[in-house]
């Protein structure tokens, strides 16, 4: 791993493109955010999201508009806007793709995902393919190392990945096929993602399981080998069978035996699957 | 061997809904807590023994009875969602599975501090976890157990979930609360600790996510409960997360104590034809040990005792094929990129180790670079005005003393001297880059 991995990019950062979307509507939304907070200043990261869901990245109008509900001056806000790397300057395509190639991903197989799909997309770190539709960025670790090699479209979780399942990825993300997360939605695009984060829910949280094969892992287990924590003075904290859990959710069907309702298909009892999923 | 506790209910069909996680007790210690007084529920916590688990272990119920009640200014409860240590991934899953284990945590934590609003601070790289935060707090307003007069307590609470923009240092509290303020997330200088002047200069807690979401399960079922699990000093169950090469990567929730041999073999052990080779207790700041380390107990003494942290309890295991030296230099360059240049040991020593560890794995150092790396970290360590800074040292010294035959080897052999595919979870699928 001689060259370093983190090179980024010289492209150009475009300062006014004069085709600004921020309107009336997205004042509005922020002064709704600011005024969700005890001091309105606070709505500031949100309203920076909220740029982006408009914008497809952060503009100067998006900055000024930003400065103009909160009284702020455009330089405080653009103090802010450039600390944060989830705030991009340069417009972001369809699909923003990231390769976890923090250590514990990378020596998993991130940083040779990485250098697969740099080369299968031809673009560099940070970059977005001519069609406008995919930009690609190594990111650090997405607290998800249990499923390593991990990468993040549009920051919904694609676990387990290997260089062949990340090319065939991003191909069907520029074929508009629907593509899902195994721990997430359908994959909406960067803008209405961004809109999400900025705190206007999508009707999206249903979808999805409760986690993938990792996250239940142990819980598997100890259901396996009748392990449970001990039972407390209100007869709680032990298995789903104890008394506190009403009879229907005791004796109610386990994800397993509903469809999508859970990721992976492995039981614990037989060794690792991932290879096969 | 294993106690389901916060992940009890993660098999549950729908976990993360309101319908589902009553019907396994949710909500059930929020009404207990609401018949108590406010006092009582700290003192609950604190008897409890609950150690902060986003990694310093300081007790909880303590940092609560730190808020001044007698001040007349507004309080605040901030849980810290930004789970951004590398290795560290219990919070994501435990909020995606079941968000409302953490929000009725908040609702009693800030009943007992007396808090007017909860700021869920979660890191924005994690869109479907963010919508289910979102979504279980609306529901939890519909249902009565936020907004005004909860339960007919007389006790009124707002809770704001609040999405991050990508910046590790904002896990660190202070810079946490700078961020949430609409600034540039760097730490702040204390005292004043945030108990007595935190978010907006008011008296404010701030807890990690699984600290909270123990709270219930404490409430419910008392505090002796809570401490028959564990050890003398580090009571009650947690969720310890074990990836890389293990057979079964995933979230095992065990009584403080257990020691890894136990986790990797109900992980199934190293993976087929493997060893192991290093491993971190917390998150990459926290000192590797090694399988000289396998019958450590896994509690804030036992890890402390042989020189490292137990830190978030994220286990990230190495075999035999990972290269240290590659390792550590990635974990560095983290460091580097999220360091906030507020200080100058911390921004000037980070970018120093990213040169000299660059030029040592392309096997073009010295054995005195060795020492300029352990110099440079010396004067990075307890001279940094924050914890990031420190943390950055711990791989890197580490490393050195358990491996410094391996930085050698790089000098001998002109290079990395392992095979970067053997390390994947493809290589044996015979796939190639
Ligand atoms: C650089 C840095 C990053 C941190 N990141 C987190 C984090 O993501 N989540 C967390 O809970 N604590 C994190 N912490 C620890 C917090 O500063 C704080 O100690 C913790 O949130 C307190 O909660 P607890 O007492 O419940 O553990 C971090 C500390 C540092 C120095
Ligand atoms: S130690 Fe690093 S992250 Fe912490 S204040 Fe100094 S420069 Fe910022
Ligand atoms: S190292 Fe990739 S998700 Fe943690």
């Amino acid at each position: 791993m001689a060259e370093n991995h983190t090179t980024s990019t010289d492209m150009p950062v475009p300062y006014s493109t004069g085709d600004s979307k921020i309107s009336e509507t997205t004042i509005a939304e922020m002064r709704e955010l600011a005024a969700r907070y005890p001091v309105g200043r606070s709505a500031l990261l949100p309203m920076l999201h909220l740029v982006q869901s408009v914008e497809g990245r952060v503009t100067p109008e998006g900055i000024e508009a930003c400065a103009d509900v909160l009284g702020l001056t455009g330089a405080e806000v653009s103090a802010v806007a450039t600390f944060y790397t989830m705030y991009k300057r340069r417009p972001v395509g369809d699909y923003h793709v990231g390769v976890c190639t923090n250590t514990l991903c990378a020596v998993m197989g991130g940083d040779l995902i990485f250098e697969r799909l740099k080369q299968h997309l031809e673009v560099g770190n940070d970059e977005t393919t001519e069609d406008g539709k995919i930009t690609l960025e190594h990111i650090e670790c997405n607290a998800a190392c249990d499923y390593a090699p991990v990468m993040m479209v549009n920051w919904e979780f694609f676990d387990d990945m290997t260089p062949e399942t990340a090319t065939q990825l991003v191909d069907d993300l520029r074929d508009g096929t629907e593509v899902k997360s195994p721990r997430g939605a359908t994959i909406c695009t960067w803008k209405e993602a961004e809109r999400v984060l900025a705190g206007f829910p999508d009707g999206r949280a249903d979808e999805g399981p409760t986690g993938g094969k990792a996250t239940l892992a142990g819980l598997r287990l100890a259901r396996e080998r009748n392990w449970t924590a001990p039972s407390g003075q209100h007869g709680g904290g032990g298995a789903a069978a104890e008394q506190t859990v009403s009879p229907e959710a005791a004796s109610g069907p386990r994800p397993e035996d509903q469809p999508g309702k859970e990721s992976g298909t492995g039981s614990p009892a037989i060794p690792d699957s991932r290879k096969e999923d | 061997m294993l106690t389901p506790v916060l992940s009890d209910n993660w098999d549950q069909i729908r976990s993360w809904q309101l319908a589902s996680y009553q019907r396994s007790g949710g909500y059930d210690a929020l009404q207990a807590a609401l018949r108590m007084q406010p006092a009582d529920v700290i003192t609950a916590v604190k008897d409890s023994g609950l150690r902060g688990r986003g990694g310093a272990g300081f007790p909880t119920g303590m940092k609560w009875s730190f808020i001044p009640q007698d001040n007349p200014k507004p309080k605040y409860l901030v849980v810290n969602a930004d789970e951004s240590e590398p290795g560290t991934c219990k919070d994501i899953p435990l909020m995606m599975a079941s968000p409302h284990t953490l929000v009725e945590g908040v609702i009693i934590s800030s009943y007992a501090i007396r808090a007017s609003t909860a700021f869920i601070y979660v890191r924005g790289e994690v869109l479907h976890v963010i919508r289910r935060l979102q979504q279980a707090v609306e529901e939890a307003k519909a249902a009565g157990f936020i907004g005004t007069n909860i339960l007919g307590s007389g006790y009124d609470l707002d809770v704001v979930v609040h999405a991050g923009a990508g910046a590790y240092i904002c896990g660190e509290e202070t810079a946490l609360l700078d961020s949430l303020e609409g600034r540039r997330g760097q730490p702040r200088l204390r005292p004043p600790f945030p108990a007595v002047a935190g978010l907006y200069g008011c008296p404010t807690v701030i807890n990690n996510v699984e600290s909270i979401a123990s709270v219930p399960a404490i409430i419910k079922n008392g505090p002796d409960w809570f401490g028959s699990m564990g050890t003398e000093k580090s009571k009650g169950m947690t969720l310890y997360s074990l990836s890389g090469h293990v057979t079964r990567p995933g979230q095992y929730e065990a009584p403080l104590g257990i020691t890894l041999r136990q986790l990797i073999d109900l992980a199934g052990g190293i993976r087929e034809g493997h060893e192991l080779k290093f491993w971190t207790p917390g998150g990459s700041s926290t000192p590797l040990l090694t399988a000289e380390h396998l019958d450590v107990p896994l509690d804030y003494e036992g890890v402390g005792s042989v020189g490292s942290m137990l830190g978030t309890k994220a286990l990230q295991i190495f075999d035999e094929t990972v290269c240290v030296v590659r390792s550590v230099l990635r974990w560095t360059e983290f460091y580097k990129h999220e360091s906030c240049g507020k200080c100058t040991p911390c921004r000037e020593g980070t970018w120093w180790l990213v040169q000299i560890l660059e030029r040592l794995e392309k096997g073009q150092g010295t054995e005195a670079d060795l020492d300029t790396l352990l110099d440079l970290s010396e004067n990075i360590m307890g001279r940094s005005f924050c914890a990031l800074g420190d943390g950055a040292t711990a791989p890197i010294t580490s490393s050195i003393q358990h491996f410094k035959d391996e930085y050698l080897a790089h000098f001998t052999h002109g290079g990395c001297p392992f095979d970067p595919m053997a390390s994947t979870v493809f290589a044996t699928a015979g796939a190639s880059a």
